[in-house]
């Protein structure tokens, strides 16, 4: 059954601008399959290499985090709204094996 | 990324307010046929990390769909992101990188030295996520309204 899933605004290039997306599944896994099957360069922004989500993308149904709800095996019933959201974080400094803490600083000039 | 100049003051005041810490936020407007983001508003949002907040920053997906509600609110959208550097240069991290969400957000670094806010850059992340491509940042006429939305911290 279909049900409606909202976009972040920088994904929308790969909806054809649209803020929702329709897809199909009864659960949220085959709904993201199904998205990620309509709009396959939109699957690399969210799956990494191992085929998992990306950490920083998280999925809600509703008001309610999957991962508190059984995750990609979280049931739909076509009522709900399913939305894409990321989650951020960084910072100046990464931790090296041993506690070690060392700047490192990466970024190329503009193209 | 085109920025009303107080949005630009407001985030520096953050950076500065939160120093020695790092102060983080959302970037609120619309996005550009072409990608470039217009930002009108920001959302301030706390550093969620419970350790090393000097150095480290995090916001929840939480913190976002706050965000997300409170641009709505305002007919616009979550088109970015902010944080500062504390007595660090304004210039994207390794840990920014791996860490950064999608393509096509705006990610504006503030440096603070000494307590003072210093240098601001705005960042894209490549499409491919392999780097982050410095953006300009130029200025967006002023409205009316306040650029601050209410904090969320």
């Amino acid at each position: 059954m279909p049900v409606t899933v909202r976009i972040p605004t920088p994904l929308r290039s790969y909806t054809d601008g649209q803020s929702t997306a329709e897809a199909e599944g009864d659960t949220v896994g085959t709904a993201l399959d199904d998205l990620a099957e309509q709009y396959p360069d939109l699957r690399e922004q969210l799956y990494g290499e191992d085929d998992q989500l990306r950490s920083f993308v998280n999925v809600y149904v509703g008001d309610e985090d999957i991962r508190h709800t059984g995750g990609a095996d979280t049931p739909l019933d076509g009522d709900e709204e399913v939305s894409i959201v990321p989650a951020v974080a960084g910072g100046t400094w990464v931790r090296e094996s041993g506690g070690r803490k060392r700047p490192c600083l990466v970024a190329a000039p503009a193209p | 990324m085109r920025a009303k100049n107080d949005v630009l003051q407001a985030i520096r005041r953050h950076g500065g307010e939160a120093y020695p810490e790092e102060g983080c936020g959302f970037l609120l407007g619309r996005m550009d046929d072409d990608g470039t983001q217009q930002v009108t508003r920001i959302q301030r949002a706390g550093n969620e990390r419970a350790e090393d907040r000097e150095r480290r920053f995090t916001l929840s997906p939480e913190a976002y769909r706050t965000a997300a509600a409170a641009a709505d609110e305002h007919g616009l959208d979550v088109v970015g992101f902010y944080h500062s550097h504390p007595d660090h240069p304004a210039r994207p991290s390794e840990t920014d990188l791996a860490e950064a969400p999608f393509p096509g957000y705006a990610y504006v670094i503030v440096s603070v030295q000494d307590g003072r806010p210093a240098d601001l850059t705005a960042w894209t992340l490549a499409p491919d996520r392999s780097q982050f491509h410095q953006a300009e940042v130029t200025s967006l006429s002023e409205a009316a309204s306040s650029s601050e939305a209410a904090s969320s911290s």
